[in-house]
This record gives C-alpha cells, sequence and structure tokens, in this order.
C-alpha cells in the first residue's frame, strides 16, 4: 500500500524536471542542514576537515547523494533492482544506520520547499515524500 | 522542562511572528494528512473514529477543501501559539492535552514527530532563506521540546 502510485510516479519526474538543474544546491544544502540540525549524523563524517555549511567536503558530497536521487528517479519503476548497488553500498561498506535516511529525507524537503515553494504544492510534497521513503526502503534492502 | 538561551528565544519568536495561523493552518494540516493518511489509515483504522465525522478525507482534492481539516489545523497552531508564549513551563500546560491524545484519540506517538516536519517543512515555504540551518535548528529544538510535552502523559 505504501509503493508509488502511476500519478506518484508523474508527479516526481515533472517536478524533477524542473528542479534536476539545481540538484547540486539542493544536496548542498540539504546534507548542511542534516549536520547542524541533526549533529548526531555527523558521525558518519569525523574524516572530513570541515563539515560547516556550503564547505568544500559538503558541496561535494550534496552532490554525490542527488546524483543518487537523479538515478532513483530515472528507475522509479523499480527503485529495488535500480538501485542494488546503492543499497549494498550503504550496508555493507558505509553502513548507515537506515534510521538516518528519515532525516536526510526530511532535510531534502525542507530544502526544496524554501527553493522552490510555488511548485512544491501539498500534492508534490506527498509525491516526494512517499518516493523518498521508496527510496530509503530500497537502500535498507540489503541490510539483513 | 528544556532551558532556553536568549538567542535561541529571539530566533523561535522571529519564526513564530511569520506564522499567519489562518494561512498556515489550512495548509499544514492537508499536508499531514495527505503524506500520512494512506498509513495512518490503513495501519490505524480506529482513526475514522475520530475523523469519522470529517466527511471527505480520502482524496488530495477533498483533503485540500475540507473545512474540518482546516480548522483543526488552526486548532493544531493555536496549542504551539501557547508554548511558543510560555516557553519555560509549556510542558507541564499540555499535560491535559497529552492524555486527551493519549487516552481519547488514541494517537500513534509517531503521528507528533511526523507533523512536527510538517509544520517545519510548510513553514520553509513562508520564511524561504530566513530558514537558514542555525535557525532551523533551534526551531527543532523547540518543536521537539513540544512533542515531548505532548507524549509526556503515555501511559500514566
Amino acid at each position: 500500500k505504501m509503493s508509488l502510485s502511476a500519478k506518484d510516479k508523474a508527479t516526481v519526474k515533472a517536478f524533477w524536471a524542473k528542479i534536476s538543474s539545481s540538484g547540486e544546491a539542493i544536496g548542498a544544502d540539504a546534507l548542511s542542514r542534516m549536520l547542524v540540525v541533526y549533529p548526531q549524523t555527523k558521525t558518519y563524517f569525523s574524516h572530513w576537515k570541515d563539515m560547516s555549511p556550503g564547505s568544500a567536503p559538503v558541496k561535494k558530497h550534496g552532490a554525490t547523494v542527488m546524483g543518487g536521487v537523479a538515478e532513483a528517479v530515472a528507475k522509479i519503476d523499480d527503485l529495488t533492482s535500480g538501485l542494488l548497488s546503492l543499497s549494498e553500498l550503504h550496508a555493507f561498506t558505509l553502513r548507515v544506520d537506515p534510521a538516518n535516511f528519515k532525516i536526510l529525507s526530511h532535510n531534502i524537503l525542507v530544502v526544496l520547499a524554501i527553493m522552490f515553494p510555488t511548485d512544491f504544492t501539498p500534492e508534490v510534497h506527498v509525491a516526494m515524500d512517499k518516493f523518498l521513503a521508496a527510496v530509503a526502503r530500497a537502500l535498507s534492502e540489503k541490510y539483513r | 522542562m528544556v532551558k532556553w538561551t536568549e538567542e535561541e528565544r529571539r530566533i523561535i519568536r522571529g519564526v513564530w511572528e511569520k506564522v499567519d495561523i489562518d494561512e498556515i493552518g489550512e495548509e499544514l494540516w492537508a499536508r499531514h494528512r495527505i503524506s500520512h493518511i494512506d498509513r495512518a489509515l490503513i495501519v490505524y483504522p480506529w482513526i475514522d473514529r475520530y475523523f469519522g465525522s470529517f466527511g471527505d478525507i480520502f482524496t488530495t482534492t477533498a483533503i485540500l477543501k475540507n473545512p474540518k481539516l482546516a480548522a483543526l489545523g488552526k486548532v493544531v497552531l493555536s496549542a504551539l501559539d501557547t508554548a511558543v508564549k510560555n516557553m519555560d513551563n509549556f510542558k507541564a500546560m499540555y499535560a491535559p492535552l497529552s492524555r486527551q491524545h493519549y487516552e481519547k484519540i488514541k494517537v500513534d506517538p509517531d503521528n507528533f514527530r511526523l507533523l512536527a516536519e510538517c509544520i517545519t517543512i510548510t513553514i520553509a515555504c513562508k520564511l524561504r532563506a530566513e530558514l537558514n540551518p542555525q535557525v532551523q535548528a533551534t526551531w527543532q529544538k523547540f518543536l521537539s521540546a513540544v512533542v515531548e510535552a505532548m507524549n509526556s502523559q503515555q501511559s500514566k
């Protein structure tokens, strides 16, 4: 019941088409906020010289994360197999506690609301929320 | 009860000043209900008991037009207004609200966190860049304290 409807997918793709050119900026801002607002997430990045908002490592990694989101949009019809290698990466190598996916998703939604207040209607909000939750589930596939 | 610095009080009042309870109250509930209604109705069918008198809350269009949901959004934000105006003792003031939500309404406590997230996102549309990471952090600290106050009478 939690899976994406055809309407959800269409909404996500249409919205993504509008915002994808801002992908790097979205990623950098979302990651910056996550590290400041939820400082327990810093533990994954202790190898970075600088974790402050807008710093080079944050920008670079924000772009990486949004690249993953772009890939998920392209593979929205089968996220589980589409994101298989990313799931293995997060489960076996990075060992990110899946609870953190919710935190990053929330911050991505906050940034979308800030950057695209007119386009980020309640309908787009729900579609993006469900989509990011589906991506998080696909990334958690390999955990057990 | 959580302790607040002068800077944090200033930030929270600054955010709250920009919130028009009428405007945001309507939209907030729409965002929360739309985002979580599938989950809520499937997993917690007793929600029907509470929302049963609200009429049509089952499609996005219906949710956005439902006056009872809009009114409920304003009720929630008015309660938040009480917390902003009583930052040092709202936990005690919220005890009856907490009891009501646990004993009568039987809300899954996860919904307090989810609604808080929706509040932040709705406010983000309004405040935009003014909700910078530091402001968001302080606002989040405040909402976490509110959620904790709502949980205070759980299983008492």
